[in-house]
């Protein structure tokens, strides 16, 4: 991996294609708010990806108080109770963190990363924004309509989703599906242009395999969301469908409240099918580009090269790849053909392989490394914990006959929070902190960044580890109340109020969080261009905040892999990917 | 060094209280241990790989945290360890698959001797049946619904006239014999849910699921729905008790048949339609 320097490199000029102009903002209007610059479309995405979090962060909280103290609050039925339930899931994955990884970090880092001026198609960019803002608007319009959101979980399962018995069968659950065939309009606009960009738009010298590896797993989760959003859409339409028109992609002759309805034909488990295709899929079109972003944060702050980079890349590739059949796993009591289980057990647990590779790769960077234990690190170590924790009782469900009496109760809760929600949002926030520099010029406060880790990182390990011994236990999830029963000891209900009040402290403490950013942007300290000493190409930028265009007058040219971290002989320890080979400053006496 | 510290004692923490929590699955009560003893197994070896990754992370934040003067090594890879590491991994993992996919196995073959019985789901009670004297269920349709026939039975099937119907009522199993429990629904998905039989499938509108058990103890056990079917989700509950064989015969005596409560329903009606004359 080592890029051994070479005569005459210096001479190659930097390629930049002469008549390819950029979009040039002229007024306020369309340099802010109607911009075709991907840092500002990121920074869009990642405030409106923030805000509607911000929903379904207090909808976890109401959730938490009707599980923690069972009727005690009034105001929480069991209608709401799903419509929560419901909205808090679609929001967290969809709307939050697909767009929050791809929309925000995608469009901020790709360009930066791989050497290029913007986006390749910059006004789609802009329109994919727009369409998303639209999509989300949709999506909270559904708490005002009448008969308030959709109640059918997150999954939607027809015939349930769109028939009397569940709440927001209305409008909810019409505004729900619109909502989600626009998002996936607008994600295929954005996506399509991560692809070309990081595939067409890289600068001279960077190679795939000189990506850093945020590129890496934001690009083949893009790929991903690409082949996978469609199954979503299509099952989307014909649900719309099956509700509007009353035909049957779905719907098998069946009694709605006693009535017989005039469906027949259509098969729930199709719609399962389809959705999981989509599902599946969509867990790691979150994990990649956290795999990807933590790598490097690991590596930067650990001052040492991310081990087995070229294992690291192909291990992304094969998680990818492998997702794409995995998907009836989560079907495994559903009723689908049984002999399926044998296959989908088996490809499930074969993608603990390469996923365990990156764990191992990601603790033996660290081993002998200069380990700064600054915010972003502390985050990524945050990470590994609850991934590694997730990923393990993810072998529990994934393995067939282990998952039937676990599924459907709090342990596949506990497990998919662990491992797709705390897990990337451990990322997440420690890519604030690490590139928060570079977007606004200022560092974040240290001393709130560290008390909003540990509060959150214990706080979301006590909420979640403890869970999945309740599921263990047979407690079922989406249970408005658990009721009287012989096996749910009143010991389990003081477990459930403890998760209360741990999850609503968690949540109270993101609020600094909040304030720091905030804060922040106006005395906190200056940052200068790159204060963490980083290789890769984001942190070379002439201005920063980077300027529109990115690189002044020449493109950066590059001439080595994005992990020179401490090399031998080198003065500093690091060396970025846009030094020459000459340039380079070794130790005295070091010198070949 | 604190931090060290804190992400060994995560680690620890986690084992004690896998230990010592008292939340712990219901003991089982049909033939499924197999089930019990690979989710062991299963946690054998993630508890070691748990333990054993947050060791080592924690063991290198507390060698080689920054201090004055430290440089980190070079080195890219180290193709020898990460095959081992694969490789090991790869054993692992078969050491969960295997004992999984056995069971699997066990899973999906029904023996031949199970009587078929059948659970009926429906927003949001549940209604069980029972072969008659002829051992066998008759077929069912959701279009045959109705007032006097709320499962939907073909009345022209001889089948279906002597399977015992009970409606809100109870499930009574007999101990030590296998049943293949037919799933059916006739509205949304549910799940027949007894957290003690450790088996569970969902019930999905248009098709027949099943699974199967043998009950090895008595008792009274609950019934839930474990599939999300609507508002009532959480209150659609029966109770199964397993018996010994001759409670489970004098229960079985006091059941009624299709043909008895299609034609109480019919006289009922009658009378009612004739004013009672």
């Amino acid at each position: 991996m080592v890029d051994i320097p070479y005569e005459g490199i210096e001479g190659i000029p930097p390629a930049e294609v002469p008549d390819v102009e950029l979009y040039h903002p002229r007024s306020w209007w369309t340099r802010y708010v109607f911009s075709q610059d991907a840092k500002v479309i990121a920074i869009q995405y990642s405030l409106t990806a923030t805000a509607i979090g911000l929903v379904a962060l207090v909808l976890s909280w109401l959730m938490r108080l009707q599980l923690g103290f069972p009727g005690t609050f009034s105001f929480i039925d069991a209608n709401q109770y799903l419509q929560f339930i419901t909205m808090h899931g679609m929001i967290m994955v969809i709307y939050l963190l697909t767009a929050l990884f791809l929309g925000g970090f995608g469009n901020y880092l790709i360009p930066l990363m791989v050497g290029a001026r913007d986006m390749v198609f910059p006004y789609v960019n802009m329109l994919s924004y727009w369409v998303y803002l639209l999509a989300v608007l949709v999506l909270a319009s559904t708490f005002f309509v009448p008969g308030g959101p959709t109640g059918a979980g997150w999954t939607l399962y027809p015939p349930q989703a769109i028939l009397s018995g569940t709440p927001g069968q209305d409008w909810g659950i019409i505004l729900m599906m619109s909502s989600l065939i626009l998002f996936i309009i607008g994600f295929t606009m954005g996506g399509l242009n991560y692809v070309v960009t990081v595939l067409q738009a890289r600068t001279r010298g960077m190679t795939l395999m000189r990506l850093p590896l945020t590129v890496w797993g934001i690009f083949t989760a893009t790929v991903m969301a690409l082949l996978a959003f469609p199954a979503l859409f299509v099952a989307s339409v014909m649900l719309l469908l099956d509700r509007l028109l009353g035909t049957s992609f779905f719907m098998p002759s069946l009694v709605e409240m006693g009535q017989l309805s005039k469906h027949g034909g259509g098969s729930p488990l199709l719609f399962q099918h389809l959705f999981w295709f989509f599902g599946h899929p969509e867990v790691y079109i979150v994990a990649l580009p956290a795999f990807g972003i933590v790598s490097d944060l690991i590596s930067t702050h650990a001052r040492k090269n991310i081990f087995g980079y070229r294992m690291m890349v192909w291990a992304i590739v094969a998680i990818g790849a492998l997702s794409f059949i995995v998907w009836a796993h989560h079907m495994y009591v559903s009723g689908m053909f049984p002999q399926f289980g044998y296959f989908f057990a088996t490809t499930t647990l074969i993608i603990a392989i390469p996923t365990a590779i990156k764990v191992y790769n990601w603790v033996l960077t660290l081993w002998r490394g200069d380990i700064h234990l600054r915010v972003p690190m502390l985050f990524a170590l945050g990470f590994i914990i609850t991934f590694v924790n997730g990923g393990l009782t993810g072998l529990f469900l994934g393995n067939v006959v282990v998952d039937v009496p676990l599924s459907d109760t709090m342990f596949v809760v506990a497990h998919f929070h662990m491992v797709m929600g705390v897990a990337p949002i451990m990322v997440v926030l420690g890519a604030i902190y690490h590139w928060y520099p570079k977007v606004t010029g200022r560092m974040l406060n240290d001393a709130l960044g560290k008390f909003h880790f540990w509060v959150t990182f214990l706080g979301a390990y006590l909420i979640f580890f403890p869970m999945h011994y309740l599921g263990l236990l047979g407690v079922p999830r989406r249970y408005f109340e658990l009721g009287d029963t012989s096996f749910i000891p009143s010991s389990a209900h003081s477990l459930n109020a403890f998760i209360s009040v741990v999850a609503l402290t968690v949540g109270f403490s993101q609020m600094v969080f909040l304030f720091n950013l905030a804060w922040s942007l106006f005395k906190g300290e200056a940052s200068g261009g790159n204060p963490w000493r980083a290789t890769t190409l984001e942190w070379q930028t002439p201005e920063t905040p980077p300027g529109h265009g990115n690189w002044g007058k020449e493109l950066p040219v590059v001439y080595r892999w994005a992990y020179d971290y401490s090399v031998p002989g080198a003065a500093e320890d690091f060396i970025p990917q846009n030094q020459p080979p000459r340039a380079t400053q070794l130790v005295q006496g070091a010198a070949s | 060094m604190a931090v060290a510290l804190i992400l060994l004692l995560v680690a620890i923490g986690s084992v004690l209280f896998h230990i010592y929590s008292p939340w712990w699955w219901t003991p089982i009560a049909t033939n499924w241990a197999y089930i019990d003893h690979t989710i062991n197994i299963t946690f054998w070896i993630t508890g070691f790989v748990f333990v054993a990754v947050i060791a080592f992370m924690a063991y290198c934040v507390f060698r080689f945290h920054h201090k004055e003067g430290r440089r980190a090594d070079y080195n890219p890879e180290n193709k020898r360890l990460e095959w081992w590491l694969s490789v090991g991994t790869g054993v692992g993992v078969a050491a969960m698959l295997a004992p999984g996919l056995v069971v699997w196995h066990q899973f999906v073959t029904v023996p031949a001797d199970a009587t078929e019985i059948e659970v009926m789901g429906q927003q949001w009670q549940w209604s069980f049946r029972l072969p008659g004297k002829d051992g066998k269920l008759g077929t069912s349709d959701v279009r045959n619904i109705a007032a006097d026939n709320p499962m939907g039975l073909n009345r022209d099937d001889a089948h279906a006239q002597d399977d015992v119907v009970i409606e809100n009522g109870d499930l009574h199993l007999q101990l030590g014999k296998p049943v293949k429990v037919l799933l059916r629904s006739v509205d949304v998905l549910h799940d027949f849910y007894v957290p003690e039989f450790r088996a569970k499938m969902d019930m999905v509108p248009g098709m027949v699921t099943y699974f199967w058990i043998t009950p090895i103890r008595t008792g009274t056990f609950d019934v839930l729905c474990a599939e999300l079917c609507g508002a009532a989700h959480y209150q659609m509950r029966s109770k199964v008790i397993v018996d010994e064989e001759r409670e489970y015969h004098a229960w079985l005596e006091q059941q009624k048949t299709f043909a008895e409560l299609s034609s109480a329903k019919a006289i009922v009606k009658a009378t009612y339609q004739s004013g009672g004359k």
